[in-house]
Order: C-alpha cells, then sequence, then structure tokens
C-alpha cells in the first residue's frame, strides 16, 4: 500500500520537476520564467520530500521533512517576488505579447519607490497638519 | 519492479534530465535575472535529488542536508537581488 502512495507522489513529483525544467527554457520572458519555476518546483520538490516520508514512515524523518516543506513554502514566494522587483528596475523588458504592465509610469527609477504610495503620504502629512 | 528500480531507472533520470535543461538556460540566459533564476532552480532540484538518493541508500540522514540546501538557496536570492537593485541605483 505504502509502495503504491511512494509510485504515485515519487512520479508526479519528477513529472512536476521536468515541466518546470522545460518552462524556464522554454519561456520567452524573465517574468514567465520565475513564474513557472516558483510554481512547478515548488510543488515537485514537495511531492519528493513526501515520498521519502511516506517510504521510511519514522517520527524523526516525518519531521524534517514537514520543516524541508514548511521552509521551501514560505521562501519561494518571497525570493520570486524580490527577484522579479530586481528584473523589473534593472529594465528588463516584458514580453511583446504582454497585454497589461501595471506598474508602468508608476515606479521611481531612481528612488525605488512606488507612486501612489508618496501620493497616500502626503495625503496622510496633510490631515495632520490641519487637526 | 520493486520501488527501488522504479527510483532508480525512472525518476533519477528524469531529474538528471531535468537539471540538465536548467543548465542550457543558465549557460545562455541573456539577463543576469536568468542565471539566478536557474541557480536557484538548480539547488531546488538537488533537493529531490537527495530526497530520492536517501530512499535509494536507505539513510534517512541525507535529508538534513536538503534543510541547508534549501536555506542557501533562499539566501543566495535574496542576496544577488539585493546587490544587483544597489549597483543599478547608483550608476
Amino acid at each position: 500500500m505504502t509502495d503504491i502512495l511512494v509510485y504515485i507522489t515519487s512520479g508526479l513529483g519528477a513529472v512536476f520537476v521536468l515541466l518546470a525544467a522545460i518552462g524556464t527554457l522554454r519561456m520567452p520572458d524573465q517574468y514567465l520564467r520565475i513564474s513557472v519555476n516558483t510554481k512547478a518546483a515548488t510543488l515537485g520538490v514537495g511531492l519528493l520530500l513526501t515520498a521519502a516520508a511516506l517510504f521510511f514512515l519514522e517520527t524523526s524523518v516525518t519531521t524534517r521533512v514537514i520543516a524541508v516543506i514548511i521552509f521551501i513554502f514560505i521562501t519561494a514566494p518571497v525570493g520570486a517576488h524580490l527577484i522579479g522587483r530586481t528584473s523589473y528596475f534593472i529594465g528588463n523588458a516584458l514580453w511583446g505579447k504582454s497585454v497589461t504592465d501595471d506598474l508602468k509610469d508608476k515606479y521611481n527609477k531612481i528612488t525605488h519607490e512606488l507612486k501612489g504610495h508618496e501620493e497616500k503620504k502626503e495625503n496622510e502629512d496633510e490631515t495632520k497638519s490641519k487637526s | 519492479m520493486n520501488v527501488h528500480d522504479f527510483l532508480y531507472y525512472i525518476i533519477l533520470p528524469i531529474l538528471s534530465i531535468s537539471s540538465l535543461l536548467v543548465f542550457v538556460r543558465f549557460f545562455k540566459g541573456p539577463s543576469i535575472v536568468d542565471r539566478v533564476v536557474a541557480l536557484d532552480l538548480l539547488i531546488t532540484i538537488g533537493i529531490g535529488i537527495i530526497a530520492i538518493y536517501s530512499i535509494l541508500s536507505n539513510k534517512p540522514t541525507f535529508l538534513d542536508i536538503s534543510l541547508v540546501l534549501a536555506l542557501i538557496a533562499f539566501l543566495g536570492t535574496v542576496a544577488f537581488a539585493y546587490y544587483l537593485e544597489k549597483r543599478n541605483k547608483n550608476d
């Protein structure tokens, strides 16, 4: 019974990791590559680690596997967001067929601040001075 | 075909091929952001290979190293992002 579960989880995990690798090679744009990388690789590696936990079925191994999975689930989106933000600041262009760019003309390229954020701050200052 | 044969002859080759494909992107990558992302994915695939190898060699101690590798991947990505942004700011 556990063997069947190990077959299923490890097979699905390997397929997801392979899809992430193909996506990293074939996607036309940095931002699409970051997206594919984070989602598919997180699920694939989580399934591979689950296969190890199901094979051993010991408390110590399961604890370690859960710690690694939680760590990957927390850190992968943070890292993807940071590297995507840096890529936008460096000036890498979007793919030619991308439809919308919500951040266009909203980021100050020199001070790295959002425009809306600054206006909100000014309004807060005005309300403070009035009161 | 037991679990060991399945992991040895099917899962490990798939993971090796995917790491080779990521290496192609690592060498080809037009900008440095691509290389950082490819490095992150390489370390993540390494964690998966360690998990499968600990099953094959029947030594669950290897899973400790996967925790350390996950930490190093995260710190590397954050440090690269921070310094690339800073370098752009100073120009």
